[in-house]
């Protein structure tokens, strides 16, 4: 286990928080890291009665991604360092929560939440029901996730379809059009153990803010809170496909729906959750209905996954409408290397997305 | 085992009545317990603390209202002794109305006020850890206490919650219920070296206890319990205890010779030779007790859960 030592942030190094832990504080965009740093800023400041514990989060060092860095310093013993326990820290994670506070764990990198699968399984989760009432256990569990970053086998993985489908337990995924403030606070709201994924190449990207993507595309928020982002062209209402996928996704889509619209006239729409498990599809299947494909994209392997999930979920609700099946983009079925050339070969492209929508269009 | 020495040694005439009828009303439950399975009126499995009930009732009377307290699968006697409320238990381990978790959880699942029990070996050491650094916060001397087994030790979690427990100097008793077998396999192919060794291994503080005389196991614990609150600090206490029943119901793989040996070792017979009279009242009483709650709470009707 090596932590990556180096600083997602980049050049930018870390703004001073907003109060509100939201990104409205800073002049410019800001990158995810830095959001996501602020938001628990704000989220400590906020309600005494949280905290945060993992591995290497105090200060100076922060956390291996610097998503935890200044907090020790800001509120003391409620960031605390923890020694190389998953299974405990989300344990002792789980007795804070039981007891009345509000705790927060930082799994360093994804993989590792394997050893703490009996506390999200067999505790966390079922503590919630098996005492035959609803039992708060205001807990979240953040992961960072994915590859692309060339960290090898254990330290790349996606994990998130191993904890799908487990009562009583509800996954997220940090996305760029979300405000991590407000979705902590909609995590921790629902006192009930959560486990948030981050994409870690997510984490160097910029944030998105007042329905602006880039030059080319824009978003909307729809549905209830923390509800879908659902990005389009600017100045296009109609779509020939769409791609739904987790916030670690979205680069890889947003480049597959520029090309497919520049180079294939091709129309796309984004549909990108917060809340990936339970997933209420209610406010985006008009967005579904009228699309001639849909594609549903994923790090990971194939077989039981989110996006086999979604695809259930959608054939019952679509099933008078649908054209052809729902295809489905995962990583390839295999371990994730660390050499960037194997590592690439595995991890899913934007062009594994875009040869997805052309080949569900039948183009 | 040290116990054996103990054996033929009356009790002295100090124990109280209310820890004679708590034993005893414990006793007799588990009792009733593997008669109703029998019958053929509970379901699913059971298992029962025949032997060791003099341990939470020793443990309890030196807890406190803000005490947390965590359980194992062998926790009805855990929770008679801090709450009493046998019908309660009985409706929960039947799936009958007034079930203490409306009988989601069963004999090994029950959480009410301070007392959370869960099945997975070692689980709730990192959980109590947890609540302990609450407490320890809020600042007003209660703790967390989580009763566990031999066999318990095999977990990673346990080594990995002492660990925290010691570094964070959080205030956690924990109970160690040593009787010699883990389900089927005697702690002695199953654990290298010693309980006080682990502890030891983590600087933690180690007390063994070898009688089943309450007043001098609560004499001897109370200046460590104090210590826990005060000091803030874990404590593990090592009760060498013996299973006088099976391990569920009718498991039980021990030869008869080892069954015998853990049957003498039993606190019912050396309470009872020495406290003949008041003895030979309180287990009547409690046996009719158990029986008139046990025919009460086969007689109601199944328990209901909203699963909202």
């Amino acid at each position: 286990m090596t932590a990556p030592g180096e600083t997602a942030l980049g050049a930018t190094g870390l703004g001073e928080p907003a109060p509100d832990g939201t990104a409205s504080g800073v002049a410019g965009p800001v990158r995810v890291a830095e959001h996501l740093n602020q938001a628990l800023h704000g989220l400590l400041a906020a309600d005494p009665g949280l905290h945060l514990l993992g591995e290497d989060v105090t200060d100076p060092y922060g956390g291996a991604f610097k998503i935890t860095k200044g907090l020790s310093t800001a509120y003391g013993d409620r960031v605390r360092s923890t020694p190389l326990s998953e299974g405990g820290i989300v344990g002792v994670g789980a007795g804070l929560a039981l007891a009345g506070d509000r705790a927060i764990v930082e799994i360093m990198f994804g993989d590792f939440v394997a050893l703490a699968f009996d506390q999200l399984l067999n505790f966390a989760s079922k503590s919630t029901a098996m005492y035959g009432r609803p039992v708060d256990l205001p807990l979240v569990v953040r992961c960072p996730s994915g590859g692309r970053r060339g960290y090898g086998p254990t330290h790349s993985q996606s994990p998130q379809k191993h904890l799908v489908g487990v009562p009583g337990l509800s996954l997220f995924e940090l996305t760029p059009f979300h405000d991590a403030g407000r979705l902590f606070g909609h995590m921790l709201s629902l006192a009930r153990p959560c486990v948030l994924f981050e994409d870690k190449v997510l984490y160097t990207r910029r944030m998105c803010r007042d329905g602006v993507v880039d030059d080319l595309f824009g978003y909307e928020l729809v549905g209830d809170a923390p509800g879908w982002a659902v990005v389009r062209a600017d100045g296009l209402t109609d779509h020939d496909a769409v791609v739904v996928a987790p916030g670690g996704l979205t680069d890889r889509a947003l480049a597959a729906m520029r090309e497919l619209l520049l180079e294939h006239e091709v129309a796309c729409a984004l549909l990108v959750p917060a809340a990936i498990y339970p997933l209420d599809l209610g406010p985006v299947l008009p967005y579904l209905a009228s699309a001639r494909a849909i594609c549903v994209a994923e790090d990971g392997t194939a077989g039981g996954t989110w996006g086999a999930e979604v695809a259930r979920l959608l054939y019952p609700a679509l099933w008078g409408s649908l054209d052809r099946p729902i295809a489905l983009v995962s990583g390839a079925d295999s371990i994730i290397p660390s050499a960037p050339h194997l590592e690439r070969e595995v991890t899913v492209q934007d062009t594994t997305i875009r040869d997805a929508v052309l080949a569900a269009l039948g183009s | 085992m040290a116990l054996t020495s103990a054996l033929g040694r009356p009790a002295p005439h100090g124990v109280a009545d209310e820890d004679l009828e708590r034993m005893l009303l414990i006793r007799h439950f588990e009792r009733a317990l593997l008669r109703l399975f029998e019958e053929g009126l509970v379901n699913g499995t059971t298992h029962t603390c025949l032997g060791q009930e003099y341990i939470p009732v020793a443990v309890s009377a030196l807890l406190g209202e803000q005490d947390f307290v965590f359980s194992n699968h062998r926790g009805h006697g855990h929770f008679l002794a801090r709450y009493g409320d046998a019908h309660g238990l009985l409706a929960e381990i039947m799936g009958r109305e007034g079930a203490l978790c409306n009988g989601v959880g069963g004999s090994q699942h029950i959480y009410h006020r301070r007392f959370l029990s869960t099945g997975v070996q070692g689980e709730s050491l990192p959980v109590a850890v947890g609540v302990a650094l609450r407490l320890k916060r809020l600042g007003q001397g209660a703790l967390a206490c989580a009763y566990i087994g031999d066999g318990t030790w095999g977990e990673g979690s346990v080594y990995e919650a002492l660990n925290m427990a010691q570094l964070w100097r959080l205030p956690l008793l924990v109970v160690v219920e040593n009787n010699g077998i883990a389900q089927s396999t005697p702690t002695a192919t199953q654990m290298a070296g010693t309980i006080a060794g682990r502890a030891a291994a983590f600087g933690v503080i180690h007390h063994h206890v070898a009688t089943t005389d309450i007043d001098v196991i609560r004499g001897d614990l109370a200046p460590l319990i104090t210590c826990v609150r005060e000091e803030s600090r874990p404590v593990v206490v090592e009760f060498a205890t013996h299973r006088a029943g099976p391990h569920s119901k009718g498991d039980d793989t021990r030869s008869p010779g080892e069954i015998a040996l853990a049957r003498a070792g039993d606190w019912y017979d050396r309470y009872a030779a020495g406290h003949p009279e008041r003895f030979a009242r309180i287990d009547a009483e409690q046996g009719e007790l158990v029986a008139r709650i046990a025919d009460e709470v086969a007689a109601r009707p199944p328990s209901s859960w909203d699963r909202r």
